[in-house]
């Protein structure tokens, strides 16, 4: 409890720097809000017309200014307006969430099931055909960029078969969830491949490794079976790292699936911060920024507690 | 009668084409019940491989049996072929008629499990018992092999035991059904020589009271003879000789046999002691190295704020001197603070008082100013792969910042020859040479710098037996001729014995007796050295009983600002002292 206290205790510290780093990045990149909101026809402004937009805006003030009033305002849990929406960038972010979460945690559950299997399955069947078939489809899904998959997925089920919608207006998980699902099932597969893909390889050298530990060796002249064997005693010393690239891979997702959202026409975070970054939304793109590392911290921070649960060993918080 | 296990020309091969890479070339033997059965030879004799092909677990180490026949009596008298037998069938037999105990304690037990659930899995596999049934077994399990408040420890996982506890653990599941044999691979090889005492004293009274038949398998041909009825000696995986205990130990007939008893270093009470270089009574030497009141403590914070709660007192007043030419040995167990004082001299840990002072010889003009080196445990990890042997020699002047000159290549050649390897070594690459070899270049390596203090940290420890030997011989001509001064720090009395001047006997961070070591190992005055000298197995020591004792090293951590009272020593004649005790 004192540990999770003090992690958190770190957060402020990192979102503080983080929010530096984004801050400055994004106003070096040339243009301003004023022109990409108006396009071509910024150049008709007058430079009194400019210079009052962008005072309406904030951005006529020193970089620090609008820097103090930004945190100033997030302070009192104000992320400010977003420029293309003419809403608070909260409740932009908080639309489109949930749809990135789904996606994310079907993929990682999607990820799991077929890696882990499969990277077990491969383990002890070593240097074997089979083994080799499961290293070179992984290798595959690895190496597969996910606009390939995804389009081929699209062309072979929906257009070939005419099974499962694979467009149309996106339906939230409460209203319709078979609608939903339906929706999300193919990008959960697209990204899920690829998951899986690494799943695989990094479960299939774990398991490798414990395979070969003295306490393996023991468990069989207990005369425990070979199901026992790996389920038993191999695998759960063999998750820590499978658990951390799966937080590291899921905390990635959470940032949102740009190229996947776009093939299925998804609202989800990657686009909206896609679309933010190509129209100078600064509020917009500052606070997603925020968000996704937060919320990538709150992974790091439950793969961390999920070490403790798998190995008695770790103790958190001790030198 | 049939024998309970019958092997026969076992035939045991590895790699892709197993015929032509057997490790175990037609070994038999036969075993009685209530019989044990030690199997001694060096590494690579194949001893292993043939424990581990008799319950079949070679199978997955990569192993194959390529012939031969072994049988097994069952319980019900009925004969069990384990050479045709499935791998189900075998595993109704593994556990539950043959047990095994393994070298590791540590890694042998898996580390995210209770110890309670690793027991009671044996008798849910064998016997069917679940639940609170089976906790109680496991209880009683523990309660026989003597591990105190069995019911609580029944919920610690692996990390929270030590060794020799562990070791007790993996005997309690390996004996959990009663297996009519039992299988101990080099049990107490990792463990202390108290904790192997108890531990060898615990399979001795367990078999008695289960009348359960052993093989046990070892390197040490002294630890035989406290257990074993018959003894095999293997060599590059044949049986050389094997019989009776009594008359493989008096009669032996293979040259093997005896080299193994007569060329490696057996614990002698004293008599093989070192005899040459007795310390100058006259004072007007300097010595090569004195240590004064040395202090390491590391303290003990909960976290990075808050201050130190209190101090781990690796070593607590350390006092000896090291004349040139002689040998101090600094004996302990694990955790007793012997390696911490080598560190400390070589300043590889700060020491948090005392002081030292290290004597220049004037006779050398080519003395460095590194006069203090070391030659660690493991060849194997302490050479760096990546470089030829040239650099390696090379290294040490480099980090004086020394030129490698002509003077510095006839210095490593010299070395290389007085140290017994090839002149061609120089451009070749560690992983070319054996254990032994490469323990020779780490000497040559030490040497380099002409230094006047050797410390040698467990530096037979990690060789063959037979190897060791040869090493020590090297060691004890090398000081005679460069008048060298070793500090020998081991944890094997037997080695030490064989190049010792001087004994100090260290526990809990504190020397205990210290003085010549003819006396201290044949008149131990403190109570811990008699009973370390106790402990040591020697083939005089037969079938002996040993006491069952299951106290605990104690703690070494101390509350902030405690310190040790004055020691009082009491004096033996010579420089023979003992810490008065009490």
């Amino acid at each position: 409890m004192n540990y999770l206290m003090r992690r958190l205790a770190t957060f402020p510290l990192v979102l503080l720097g983080v929010s530096i780093l984004v801050f400055v990045a994004i106003r070096m990149v040339p243009g301003d809000s004023i022109t990409a909101m108006l396009g071509t026809e910024a150049g008709l402004l007058t430079p009194a017309q400019r210079d009052s937009l962008a005072a309406y805006f904030g951005i006529d003030q020193p970089w620090f200014v609008q820097y103090w009033r930004w945190i100033g305002g997030i302070l009192h849990g104000n992320l400010g307006i977003s420029v293309t929406y003419g809403r608070p960038v909260l409740d932009v972010i908080l639309e489109r969430f949930p749809l990135t979460l789904e996606l994310a945690v079907l993929s990682m559950i999607i990820a799991l099931i077929v890696g882990l299997p499969a990277g077990i399955f491969a383990a002890t069947h070593n240097e074997k055909l089979s083994d080799l078939g499961v290293r070179i489809a992984a290798m595959i899904g690895q190496s597969t960029p996910s606009f390939v998959l995804g389009l081929l997925i699209i062309y072979t089920l929906s257009a070939g078969f005419g099974v499962l919608p694979a467009m149309g207006e996106f339906a939230p998980l409460w209203q319709d969830p078979l609608r939903n699902l339906s929706q999300l099932i193919l990008p959960a597969i697209t990204l899920g491949f690829a998951f899986a893909a690494s799943v695989t390889r990094i479960s299939r050298s774990a398991m490798l490794d414990v395979l070969s530990d003295d306490y393996v060796r023991t468990a069989r002249s207990k005369g425990a079976s070979a199901r026992s064997v790996i389920w038993r005693h191999a695998l759960p010393n063999a998750l820590i790292p499978v658990v951390t690239l799966s937080g590291i891979e899921f905390g990635y997702l959470l940032g949102g699936a740009v190229i996947v959202e776009q093939i299925y026409a998804l609202p989800g975070l990657g686009r909206m911060v896609l679309d933010a970054i190509l129209q100078r939304d600064y509020a917009l793109v500052q606070g997603a920024v925020l968000f996704i590392a937060f919320n990538f911290m709150i992974v790091n921070l439950l793969v961390d507690l999920a070490y403790v649960g798998l190995d008695p060993r770790i103790r958190l918080g001790e030198q | 009668m049939t024998p309970l296990l019958s092997v026969h020309d076992l035939r045991v091969g590895f790699g892709r084409k197993p015929q032509a890479n057997e490790v175990v070339r037609g070994v038999s033997f036969d075993l009685a019940d209530g019989e044990t059965l030690a199997i001694v030879g060096e590494s690579g004799s194949g001893k292993s491989v043939t424990a581990l092909s008799i319950n079949r677990l070679i199978d997955f180490g990569g192993g194959r049996i390529t012939g031969g026949a072994m049988t097994l009596k069952r319980a019900d008298g009925s004969l069990f072929d384990l050479m045709g037998a499935t791998e189900p069938q075998l595993t109704g037999i593994r556990g539950a008629e043959i047990g095994m105990i393994f070298q590791e304690p540590m890694t042998s037990l898996n580390p995210v499990l209770t110890i309670g659930s690793q027991i009671e899995e044996s008798f849910r596999l064998h016997r069917g018992l679940t639940g609170r049934q089976a906790t109680a077994a496991a209880k009683d399990a523990l309660d026989r092999v003597r591990i105190p408040d069995a019911a609580r420890r029944l919920k610690y996982t692996p990390n929270q035991l030590s060794g020799g506890m562990l070791q007790r653990v993996m005997i309690a599941i390996a004996l959990a059904c009663n297996p009519r044999l039992l299988i101990a691979d080099e049990p107490t090889t990792a463990l202390d020589v108290t904790v192997q005492a108890q531990i060898m004293a615990l399979l001795a009274e367990l078999k008695r009271e289960t009348g359960m038949s052993m093989i046990f398998i070892t390197h040490d041909i002294g630890l035989v003879a406290g257990i074993a009825d018959k003894v095999m000696v293997m060599q590059n995986g044949q049986a050389v000789e094997q019989g009776e205990l009594n008359q493989i130990l008096d009669r032996p007939r293979h040259p093997y046999t005896q080299h193994l008893l007569q060329d490696v270093p057996h614990f002698a009470n004293g008599s093989a002691a070192r005899v040459d270089g007795q310390r100058d009574k006259g004072e007007h030497m300097k010595p090569a190295l004195k240590v004064n009141g040395l202090v390491v403590r590391f303290p003990l914070k909960s976290n990075f704020f808050s201050r130190a709660s209190g101090a781990v007192h690796a070593v607590d007043g350390v006092d000896f001197d090291l004349m040139p030419g002689e040998t101090l040995a600094i004996v302990g167990e694990s955790g007793s603070g012997k390696s911490t004082t080598a560190k400390a001299v070589l300043g590889l840990v700060r020491s948090t008082r005392g002081s030292f002072s290290v004597g220049i010889r004037k006779a050398s003009a080519a003395q460095s100013a590194k006069p203090v080196q070391m030659v660690f445990q493991n060849p194997y990890a302490s050479l760096n792969p990546r470089l030829t042997i040239e650099s390696i020699l090379a290294e040490p002047v480099i980090a004086t910042s020394g030129r490698v000159d002509a003077g510095t290549r006839a210095r490593m050649a010299s070395l290389l020859e007085r140290v017994g390897l090839p002149a061609n070594s120089l451009q070749r690459y560690p992983h070319e040479f054996s254990g032994g070899q490469r323990q020779r270049l780490c000497i040559a390596r030490a040497l380099m710098l002409n230094p006047s203090v050797v410390v040698l940290d467990e530096a037979v420890s990690a060789l063959d037996v037979s190897v060791q030997a040869k090493v020590l011989e090297l060691l004890v001509d090398l000081q005679r001729e460069f008048g060298l001064a070793y500090l020998f720090i081991s944890h094997d009395m037997a080695v030490v014995e064989r190049i010792a001047h001087r004994i100090a006997v260290i526990y809990a961070g504190q020397i205990v007796e210290i003085g010549d070591a003819a006396s201290v190992l044949s008149m131990p005055k403190h109570s811990y050295t008699k009973k370390l000298i106790a402990a040591v197995p020697t083939i005089d020591r037969r079938r002996e009983h040993f006491e069952i004792d299951t106290r605990q090293v104690p703690s070494l951590v101390r509350p902030q600002g405690f310190e040790p009272a004055p020691a009082r020593w009491e004096q033996f004649g010579g420089d023979h002292k003992a810490r008065v005790e009490g």
